[in-house]
Formats: C-alpha cells, sequence, structure tokens
C-alpha cells in the first residue's frame, strides 16, 4: 500500500468490513457508494448539516467529514444498525408516532444525534435535546415534533425508572 | 478533488521529517473539518497530507495547579467543552468551545488546528489570547515558545515557518478574583461563523471594587484576533460603572476593523463589538460577585 491507497478495517454495525479506499474517499461516500449504505443521507456534503451524522467509537461526527482511512480500526454505528431484525428502535417509532419525519432526508442524522444523547443523558431536558440536535438541519417539520419524538422517549424511561 | 498521499507517522519525528522532505507540497490534517472543505472547494491543492493523530501524547490535557493548563495540539474542541477540569478552572474556554460548529464538528476538530486554520473569527483564539496562552512549535531539530497574540499575521496566515508544526497550547493560571467571558454573535446558535466574538478576561481586587487588570480580544472584526487595547485602557483601574464601560464600548466598536460581508455589514459588526464589550465584562463581574 502506497500513501494514495488503504487498506482499511472497521466494523459497522456489529460486522466486520475490510476494503481498499483513496485517501480521499470520504466514510459517507465508502457507506453509501461501495457498502450500499444508503441511509446515511449526503446534504451538504462540508460539515454544516448534519445530515450525514453517524456514530463512530460512541461519538456523532460528520460522515462526510472523515475520510475512510481516518475510520481504520474504529467501531461504526449507522441509521441501519439501530433497527434489529427488521425491528425499529424506541426511538425511531417515537419519530413515527409524533410525526416528526416528513421528506425523511434530516431523519437518520437525527435520530443519530439524539441517540448519542439518549444514551448519555437518558432523561434530558427540552434544552438539551434543542443542543443535541443543533447540529442537525431539518427543512420541513419546523422540529417542533422531533423535539417532542425524542422527549417522549426520555419521557417513557423515566416511566420505567 | 485529486487524490493525495495520506501519510500516518508514529511519531512527531517522523511527521517533522515528511513535513520538510515535501516542502510547500504538504499540509499538517488533524481533524481535518477546515482543511478537507477547502480542498472539495479547491480553494486549496495539496499533494500531500500528514496525518498527526496516530502520535500519542498530542491530545493531552494536563492541569497543575501551580501553573496552569497544557493542551496537545489535537486535543478535540468537544473535549475542551465537556471537561471537567477545563469548565472548572477556565470556564471561558469550555464555552467558547461550545459555540463551534456542533458536536459532530466539535467530536473531530482541534484547538491546534483552530489556530492554524488561523480565521480571522476563529473561536478559541480570543478567549486564548486573552489567558494569555503561549503555543509550542517543532521545526526541524528545535522548539520554540510563542505568545499566541503573536501568532495571527493574517487571515490564514500564522508565524508557522516551512516545515513548524504547532505541537502545545499553555495556558497559565489565572490571577485571583479573574473571570473571563467569550460571547459569539451568529445568526443562529450552531453551525455559524462568528459577525463578531469578543473575550473578555477582568481581573478586580479582592474587594471587587476596582478592575486590576481587563484583557478584550475581538474576533472576526479584523484580519486577525486583536486586543482591544484602548478599550481596555480606559477600563483599567475603573469602577467598572456603566459610563466607564459604555464609553469602552465605543472605543473598541471604532478600533476595530470589521468588513461588510455576507454575514453582516461593517456598520452592524461594530454595534455588536460594543455590545458585547460591555455585556462580556457586567457577566464577569457578576460571576465573581456570585461567587465571594
Amino acid at each position: 500500500m502506497n500513501a494514495l491507497q488503504h487498506n482499511v478495517k472497521f466494523i459497522i454495525n456489529g460486522e466486520p468490513y475490510e476494503i481498499t479506499v483513496c485517501s480521499k474517499d470520504s466514510l459517507l461516500d465508502v457507506l453509501r457508494e461501495t457498502l450500499g449504505l444508503t441511509g446515511t443521507k449526503k446534504g451538504c456534503n462540508s460539515g454544516e448539516c448534519g445530515a450525514c451524522t453517524v456514530i463512530v467509537d460512541g461519538k456523532p461526527v460528520n460522515a462526510c467529514l472523515t475520510l475512510a482511512v481516518e475510520a481504520d480500526g474504529k467501531e461504526i454505528l449507522t441509521i441501519e444498525g439501530l433497527s434489529e431484525g427488521g425491528k425499529l428502535s424506541s426511538l425511531q417509532e417515537s419519530f413515527l408516532e409524533h410525526g416528526a419525519v416528513q421528506c425523511g432526508y434530516c431523519t437518520p442524522g437525527m435520530i443519530m444525534s439524539s441517540q448519542v444523547l439518549l444514551n448519555e443523558n437518558p432523561v434530558p431536558s427540552e434544552e438539551e435535546i434543542r443542543n443535541a440536535i443543533a447540529g442537525n438541519f431539518c427543512r420541513c417539520t419546523g422540529y417542533t415534533k422531533i423535539i417532542e419524538a425524542i422527549g417522549a422517549v426520555a419521557v417513557t424511561r423515566a416511566g420505567k425508572k | 478533488m485529486k487524490n493525495f498521499e495520506f501519510h500516518r507517522p508514529q511519531k512527531l519525528a517522523e511527521a517533522l521529517d515528511l513535513f520538510g522532505q515535501h516542502k510547500g507540497r504538504a499540509r499538517i490534517w488533524a481533524g481535518g473539518t477546515d482543511l478537507l472543505v477547502r480542498l472539495r472547494d479547491r480553494a486549496l491543492q495539496i499533494e500531500v497530507l500528514i496525518d498527526l493523530k496516530q502520535i500519542s501524547h498530542l491530545d493531552i490535557i494536563h492541569y497543575d495547579q501551580n501553573v496552569g493548563l497544557r493542551l496537545g495540539t489535537l486535543v478535540r474542541i468537544r473535549d475542551i467543552e465537556t471537561s471537567k477540569i477545563i469548565r472548572e478552572n477556565f470556564p471561558i474556554l469550555s464555552e467558547a468551545a461550545g459555540t463551534l460548529g456542533s458536536i459532530q464538528v466539535r467530536n473531530k476538530a482541534t484547538v491546534g488546528g483552530n489556530l492554524c486554520n488561523a480565521s480571522p473569527s476563529a473561536d478559541m483564539a480570543p478567549p486564548l489570547i486573552a489567558l494569555g496562552a503561549e503555543v509550542k512549535i517543532a521545526g526541524k531539530g528545535q522548539e520554540k515558545t510563542l505568545p499566541l497574540e503573536k501568532f495571527f499575521k493574517g487571515p490564514g496566515e500564522t508565524a508557522l515557518e516551512n516545515g513548524e508544526v504547532l505541537t502545545e497550547v499553555n495556558i497559565p493560571n489565572m490571577a485571583p478574583h479573574s473571570y473571563g467571558v467569550y460571547l459569539k454573535q451568529g445568526r443562529r446558535k450552531a453551525l455559524d461563523l462568528a459577525v463578531a466574538g469578543v473575550a473578555s478576561v477582568l481581573t478586580m481586587d479582592p474587594k471587587l471594587s476596582k478592575c486590576v487588570d481587563i484583557r478584550i480580544v475581538l474576533g472576526a472584526v479584523a484580519p486577525i484576533p486583536m486586543r482591544a487595547k484602548k478599550a481596555e485602557a480606559v477600563i483599567r483601574g475603573s469602577d467598572l460603572s456603566d459610563s466607564v464601560l459604555n464609553e469602552a464600548a465605543k472605543i473598541a466598536a471604532g478600533e476595530c476593523a470589521p468588513i461588510s460581508d455576507v454575514r453582516a455589514s461593517e456598520w452592524y459588526r461594530r454595534e455588536v463589538v460594543g455590545a458585547l464589550v460591555k455585556r462580556s465584562i457586567q457577566q464577569a463581574f457578576k460571576k465573581l460577585t456570585a461567587c465571594a
């Protein structure tokens, strides 16, 4: 391998992958074009909209700003990894129940950002929810129902305690 | 975008070697949040990138209560935002870090990258300069230290010479009875550059009746982050009365050199500077009296 091409190994949604990438290939392009995982969306391709948000080693990042080679050795979670055996997660169900999805383009990124929030802070305040999704733009919904959907999962969890 | 060489040296010496070898054709890569966008825009054409992230010890946060804070160049902005030790001892840095980009960007962006990219609106620059930070620069066979205030030369230009790498940022402890505030005015709460940014570090006497020292640094309103020294002079030694702060605000608004661009007009930026200078100092004073 020269410095123009790289052999990378990573785990995506629990599955190991080993592929060859060019230096310039973004994780976003590799996910969508090489691996066919098109759930992660390409919005602005410059880190300004959050549509491409994925979770790398537990942290939300823009896949468009991550080079595939930088993901070598990392654990990646995409929207496809949240459902189990075709069953949607409670967060995904909540988005559907609350009308938080219109065109759906921001949705995977929104869900990834809110999933990390709920992992770290199971019962967030509305302010904390707003801050957690501040890096995800939505042009359709006006955000209200998205915030309600996330809040509803938190309330359910609080109720279960 | 053309493909490029992407090197991942394991040691700093290796990185410096590579950097020296590829004179002019190479750039240092940390989080890549600024560089990748510029490469895609073709604003930059670089054939060789040298990734520092495999080198250990460049992302250390170390606090010594007798000396101050040491930040490795690769410390992530998100970690500055959330670090307990930084929130407790240098809250202005954590707050400033929280205004940069978004959580997703902050998980990749680094403090060294923010400074070396040298955007006039770089969010970490005003608070670090106001705190009197110094940077450590490594070059072939030598290491030097420079006050951050002298690091910026122009938009996108720093004091780094060919083959040099910023490795560390050192922040001395604040004097007693000090508090710092960074205020960023943008068009929205996240994912926006500052229209104007103001960092004020205020030091009062033990009775909290007189200002012993003040450092005001303005971002996004000049080619480089700048000290508002004339405004400082008016406040230093004063009782922070409304009339003093109003005068200082006016002077600061006049001292800076903003441009009109797609985000805001020159006139508006000067208005914002004036407002934020006054507000940041009032907020700093309020924090000091609350803790008293």
